[in-house]
């Protein structure tokens, strides 16, 4: 697969700034180090030339970012899109989020984001500097530079990668990709086949070092409410850390359940949990009952298709066969 | 000495149209059913949140049952259809977290079923007792 790299995307965002198609630009930048990379709007050429970066790390799906941007200014905005944002994009659309017409998206291809606590399991702490690449430069303070296979340190959505297609752009750079026989449902598989008894244990393990952050709800691109469930003051569970087991459960459950069918398994909740609990794991359960229960569906794969719990049919299946009758 | 024998608490969401005429039913024809069962009438099945289930559970509730109408007699025409993609996904959910499936539960209850409605939570209550108390989404500070 052809590479895309840093200064081919500075060259195409400053022919469109240039021809004045857009007028700013929607682009990764370090944060502190250089494994935290971070959104950022460029207006002007200069200031890409100094902070624009891509690589392994440009994770950040910008699609939501789009429903602000949008709405900021008449003109265009460009925007880059993994084949995996593309998809939250679709549903944004879907939902009516966003003005198509004041966005420029350009499609790049992706070989898989590397994900830095893994390479952190590796090296050790003290990590200086890190070069994206097939084989992955790290430097640390007390080991000098070390190399790694970048496969080796893939994140987890990336190992299961369920698509290299853009389903949306205006401009594709490379080639067009293909959707992938991936192994995502696995570790669901995994899960189900434990007794009730490990599954509670499994997730009040997980659950219970969830700290309230809201990052994943905050991130999360099918998570768009204006006025969210979790900020009402009233509710008990606003904005703070869970005082009792019962808090993290309902929270968790409901987070995934508003987004049941809507979401795209994108994995940005797993990436910005600070506490990493697989919250991918949730929402999969959800994609996976759904494809079984009601036919194979894909969101965002098509702008304009009906969600699965926004529709019926009158042969559904009844709640009491939904959950397997005969574990223990 | 008095034995304090356990009696679970259950909640019964009845759809306005059907279960609960069915509930109404049940009574006008004398047919008894636990006292364990508090209902709570709601304008249709498809009104009951997701949350108010873990709510339910949360002060205190041992089990939960949504009662409405038998699918294709729905007041509303499809609320029931949507409640059950719902509550499939989500007892689904709960289940996968490792919380008892017999805890949850729906059934279609028509007017006409007072027999059925009277039935279904004498089973339901049974159920639940078995179980015993809910723990697994329980809030302590709920608890007196």
């Amino acid at each position: 697969m052809q590479k895309v790299t840093r200064e081919m995307l500075i060259e195409k965002a400053s022919a469109l700034l240039a021809e004045g198609k857009v007028d700013r630009v929607l682009g990764w930048k370090n944060g502190e180090f250089s494994y935290d990379v971070t959104p950022f709007v460029f207006t002007d050429v200069e200031s890409m030339k100094k902070d624009f970066v891509f690589g392994d790390f440009a994770f950040a799906n910008f699609s939501k970012y789009l429903i602000k941007e949008t709405k900021k200014s008449e003109n265009k905005v460009l925007v880059f899109l993994k084949p995996c944002d593309t998809y939250s994009f679709n549903q944004l659309l879907t939902e009516h989020r966003f003005n198509r017409e004041k966005v420029y998206a350009v499609g790049i291809p992706c070989d898989g984001m590397v994900d830095v606590s893994k390479i952190k399991e590796i090296v050790g702490d003290g990590i200086i500097s890190v070069e994206s690449g097939d084989l992955i430069k790290v430097e640390t303070l007390y080991d000098g530079v070390k190399e790694i296979a970048k496969k080796d340190v893939l994140a987890e959505r990336c190992v299961n990668c369920k698509s290299k297609k853009h389903v949306a752009y205006d401009e594709l750079m490379g080639e067009e990709g293909e959707i992938l026989d991936s192994n995502r449902f696995d570790e669901v598989a995994k899960l189900e086949a434990m007794t009730a008894d490990e599954r509670y244990a499994f997730w009040q393990n997980e659950l219970s070092r969830c700290i309230r952050c809201n990052a994943c709800r905050d991130v999360c691109p099918a998570c768009t409410c204006e006025k969210c469930v979790f900020g009402n003051p009233n509710s008990g569970v606003e904005n703070k850390a869970a005082s009792n087991s019962f808090e993290e459960k309902m929270f968790h459950i409901i987070r995934a359940f508003h987004v049941a069918g809507r979401c795209t398994d994108c994995g940005e909740c797993s990436r910005v949990c600070p506490q990493n609990i697989p919250l991918h794991l949730l929402n999969r359960k959800f994609i996976k009952d759904i494809n079984a229960f009601y036919g194979d569906y894909q969101a965002g794969e098509e702008v304009g298709s009906r969600a699965p719990l926004t529709n019926y049919t009158k042969e559904d299946l009844e709640p009491s066969e939904a959950v397997n009758k005969e574990e223990n | 000495m008095q034995v304090n024998e356990y009696k679970p608490k259950i909640v019964a969401f009845c759809c306005n149209w059907c279960s609960y005429a069915g509930a109404d039913l049940a009574g006008s024809n004398r047919l008894a059913y636990p006292a364990e069962v508090k209902v709570i009438r709601v304008p249709c099945s498809c009104r009951v949140n997701p949350m108010f289930i873990l709510r339910a559970f949360q002060r205190g509730a041992d089990g939960v049952i949504i009662c409405g109408c038998h699918p294709g007699d729905c007041h509303y025409t499809s609320g029931n259809y949507y409640t059950r993609r719902r509550m499939a996904l989500l007892f689904s959910m709960l289940d996968y977290l490792g919380i008892e499936k017999e805890r949850t539960r729906v059934e279609w209850v028509s007017a006409a079923e007072g027999a059925k409605f009277a039935a279904t939570m004498n089973d339901f209550v049974q159920t639940v007792t078995a179980l015993g108390e809910n723990k697994r989404l329980e809030d302590l500070r709920c608890k007196k």
